[in-house]
């Protein structure tokens, strides 16, 4: 047995679920090493660890996905072995995913009742699922319109009903996946209160997120995983975000990102009345107006969807639109004639994409292929004007694999072979060490692992003390906050306001990025 | 990191799946009553036992080898040419055009101003499906496709009331001049004292073709063109990013392979009928498919699969020839090696990684 204080166990009942030696590996790859936990009924547990910590993997074996190489499942005291989704669904466990799995053009109700339906009739199942929605809507907050259309549902809400579709299962153990990922702060406050409402209803909730701010904010009980391993459960009230992250890592962490104050210089960057409007009619960007400077950060905040990805699509060159953009003092031409990421780069913006897998890189061509990649034309890449230099691109990669500290230094290695905080760091080394004007940076950290994120910060601050303009977009108002020497927050394509960060907070942030304008702009 | 070394990956697992197929092929011999053994030594003598057989398969194996580096350079742009029939014909008319403008004086200029015709008929042929493609999205796969019935009908066409003679009989152009007849390898091996038959086909296109492998290899690995078709296959949204258009790419990707196909004609047209006939590429441009995937649109791949091919080819034909063995069988062996080494890869593939694997977690 495990030692029973470590574990967190307050009841005497038995734990809602026990794990027992899990172990799993992939290839040579050991995913889980004999992990045991156990989490009490009517808690919610948290589970954290950096990517590739086998967090997902764990999950994945509890709900049927992968089968052990070794171990046990108990769930209630009962020895329940779990061989698919099934069997997880019979034994009570529901898993909302962190990329929901909704019919888009089905309704709540017809969602909810999906591949749960009670006979051949349809009727009868959407009967009761309406009664049932219309009951947990009032105990829990969990309300949702039983007739609305998925496609029409805010992402809060869509997630909502995946909550529904596993209670409507009858679940009693809740596995959330990243859950507050795609939320505005005060969609995931609304998220923590129907959790904690569930918990004292008697529902087990198991929390996997890389947030240690919500870690610290619901849970009860927290285990912490490190490289397969786990590396303990601790009383959420026992420890704090240093302590947590030191135990993910397995050293000490930099949290806060240490910088000097900005010197704004001259306007590198000008925006003016940017639009655009997708295949389908679509306005993404309203009428954007925007500056940076030399030597400092403007952070866009704002919950994904909302422009920012059109915005860094627009000044990376890929996507045309209307308005203008100056650059230096220069017009940039934005209606694709004389505009793709080529000539942009030649004219001194660097763009650190926001999706590294499928835009910054090219996941099957190797580091060096990657560091010329997009730079390809460049004259030292080059030996004529037919051949390409790839002894000289090689050199130039290992030299910027060590700047960089990527790991494991080999240029010959795939990009989809390094972690994700060393693909990140790749992209940063090809973008940054081309010395922009501009450095556009889409969510720096996202997939990347606390001890490459302080890197990938030090690196942005650098840049910007030299006297660079850096855009700077995230999801993360952690992360803007601590970057940023301004902040704009955006919103259905538009810009709510501009706050100076030390005059701010997450909550009048969140306020703006749910499209209300808290103070006069 | 990666899961076999290379040796297995591209030499081990086709070995295997080359040996499954000439299995099951042994077992359909043998269930209709023949000796396989008798089978395969027809085939290996049909195809190499001597000058002339080695001068037939040489001879497909050119063919192979073009229109698999078509469908091979297209593929790395991840377009799928199985239009390599059609513009193999039209390469076809372009090399005949050439061949019958003038009464050449030599065959050492005869030959560069017949690529030059085959490989723009070709490419032009290309043009038309990459266009769609690029701008209507227009998928190519269906579009070279109905091209290749196009060229059929239009080479008939051409043929029956255009460049046919008066008063023949046949559906052919005239016969090329004799200055525009690329020297055989017997005509190329006699000054350096080898005798090779006379008949066989196989003509310095070989080398041509061998060239165009190394050349293919030199743009997809070494020139900035090649890295950006690469870059476009593997992700076009990432291409994008880097600054690289789609349209441009897929144009002139497809250009090049079309080309490539229509250079095949260098070797069937003037080097082997020595004037335009109906079908004359004979499915070549199928096999081209098959070569480049059972290559990996390696350039090197698709020159040894060509090899392969022009011995299943040639075997097959004497096969038919000697042993009474229905010519249809030839292409249910032929299907077996292409759905062995194609279709079925991972069916040998995971069993040999789990084996690999077994060994080195016992050496570790």
């Amino acid at each position: 047995m495990q030692d029973v204080t470590d574990t967190g166990r307050q009841e005497t009942a038995a734990p809602a679920i026990e794990l027992r030696g899990i172990s799993k590996a992939f290839g040579p790859v050991q995913a889980n090493k004999d992990i045991s936990i156990s989490v009490a009924r009517g808690a919610i547990h948290g589970i954290v660890g950096e990517n590739g910590a086998g967090k997902s993997t764990l999950m994945s074996i509890l709900y049927g996905f992968y089968k052990a190489d070794a171990g046990e499942i108990y769930i209630g005291g009962q020895k329940t072995p779990i061989p698919d989704s099934q069997a997880a669904i019979r034994a009570g466990i529901g898993m909302v995913h962190q990329h929901f799995k909704l019919v888009e053009n089905f309704t709540v109700l017809e969602n909810v009742v999906l591949g749960a339906e009670d006979g051949a009739r349809l009727r009868p199942s959407l009967a009761k699922a309406r009664k049932l929605l219309t009951e947990l809507a009032r105990e829990y907050e969990l309300n949702v319109d039983p007739d609305a259309l998925i496609e029409n549902l805010s992402v809060g809400h869509q997630q909502r009903v995946e909550i529904l579709k596993a209670l409507y299962r009858q679940a009693d153990i809740l596995i959330l996946d990243e859950p507050t990922g795609v939320l505005t702060p005060a969609e995931a406050d609304h998220l923590f209160r129907i959790l904690r409402n569930l918990r004292n209803e008697g529902k087990t909730i198991i929390l996997i997120t890389h947030k240690l701010r919500e870690i610290m904010n619901v849970t009860d009980t927290v285990s912490v995983m490190r490289r397969g391993e786990m590396k303990g459960t601790i009383r959420t009230k026992d420890t704090s975000p240093e302590d947590l992250a030191e135990r993910m890592v397995g050293r000490k962490v930099l949290l806060r990102v240490d910088k000097t104050p900005c010197k704004p210089a001259a306007k590198v960057l000008e925006v003016e009345n940017l639009q655009v409007t997708d295949e389908k009619g679509v306005e993404r960007l309203r009428g954007i107006s925007l500056e940076v400077r030399a030597g400092e950060i403007l952070g866009i905040a704002g919950v994904s969807g909302n422009g920012q990805s059109e915005l860094l699509e627009v000044l990376g060159g890929f996507q045309t639109a209307s308005g203008s953009i100056r650059l230096n003092g220069q017009e940039i031409d934005l209606t694709g004639r004389h505009s793709d990421g080529q000539s942009r780069r030649e004219s001194g913006i660097a763009h650190v994409p926001e999706d590294r897998q499928s835009e910054g890189l090219i996941m099957d061509f190797t580091a060096w292929e990657n560091i010329a990649f997009g730079y390809h034309n460049d004259q030292k890449y080059n030996k004529n004007s037919l051949l390409m230099d790839n002894a000289a691109i090689r050199t130039d990669t290992e030299a910027k694999m060590e700047r960089f500290d990527v790991r494991p230094p080999n240029p010959w290695l795939q990009a989809k072979n390094f972690s994700g905080g060393n693909q990140q760091k790749i992209v940063l080394a090809r973008e940054i060490e081309r010395n922009p004007d501009l450095l556009l940076v889409g969510q720096p950290t996202r997939g990347v692992d606390i001890g490459a994120i302080e890197f990938i910060h030090q690196q942005i601050v650098a840049l910007r003390d030299q006297g660079k303009a850096i855009l700077l977009v995230s999801v993360e108002l952690e992360e803007i906050l601590s970057l940023s020497d301004r902040i704009a927050v955006m919103f259905d394509g538009q810009i709510m306001g501009e706050r100076l960060p030390d005059d701010t907070d997450e909550k009048e942030l969140g306020l703006l990025m749910a499209g209300m304008n808290g103070k006069a702009a | 990191m990666q899961k076999l070394p290379k040796w297995a990956d591209v030499v081990l697992i086709p070995v295997i799946n080359l040996l499954l197929a000439f299995l099951i092929s042994g077992l359909v011999i043998l269930a209709i009553g023949k000796d396989p053994v008798v089978a395969i030594k027809t085939m290996v003598q049909g195809s190499f036992g001597d000058t002339r057989a080695w001068g037939y398969t040489l001879y497909y194996a050119t063919n192979f080898m073009f229109t698999g580096l078509a469908v091979a350079v297209a593929f790395h742009a991840r377009m799928f040419n199985i239009g390599g029939e059609g513009q193999a014909t039209l390469g076809g008319l372009g090399v005949a055009l050439v061949a019958l403008s003038i009464d050449w004086p030599h065959w050492a200029l005869a030959l560069p101003a017949a690529m030059i015709g085959g490989a723009v008929f070709g490419a032009a042929w290309a043009f038309i499906p990459a266009y769609l493609q690029a701008k209507r999205g227009s998928h190519v796969v269906i579009t070279t496709i109905m091209f290749n019935y196009i060229s059929a009908s239009l080479l008939g066409y051409l043929l029956v009331n255009v460049l046919k003679e008066k008063g023949n009989m046949a559906a052919e152009t005239p016969s090329f001049p004799p200055g525009a007849s690329l020297p055989t390898f017997s005509e190329m091996l006699e000054p350096l004292g080898i005798a090779f038959n006379k008949n066989a086909p196989a003509n310095v296109s070989f080398l041509i073709a061998v060239l165009a492998c190394y050349l293919v290899w030199v743009l997809i690995w070494r020139t900035r063109l090649g890295f950006a078709i690469r870059a476009y296959g593997h992700s076009e949204t990432a291409a994008r990013y880097a600054g690289i258009s789609p349209t441009k790419i897929i144009i002139v990707s497809m250009l090049i392979s079309g080309a490539l196909a229509g250079l095949m004609a260098i070797n069937n047209v003037m080097g082997e009928s020595e004037r335009l006939i109906l079908n004359s590429v004979e499915g070549a441009g199928f096999i081209g498919i098959a070569v480049a995937l059972m290559g990996r649109s390696h350039p090197l791949g698709v020159f040894l699969a060509s090899l392969l091919f022009g011995f299943l080819y040639q075997g097959g034909a004497e096969l038919a020839l000697w042993e009474s063995i229905p010519r249809e069988l030839v292409v249910v062996i032929q299907a077996l090696v292409i759905l062995f080494t194609g279709a079925l890869d991972n069916m040998v593939r995971a069993p040999v990684e789990k084996l690999f694997l077994s060994f080195r977690r016992r050496a570790a």
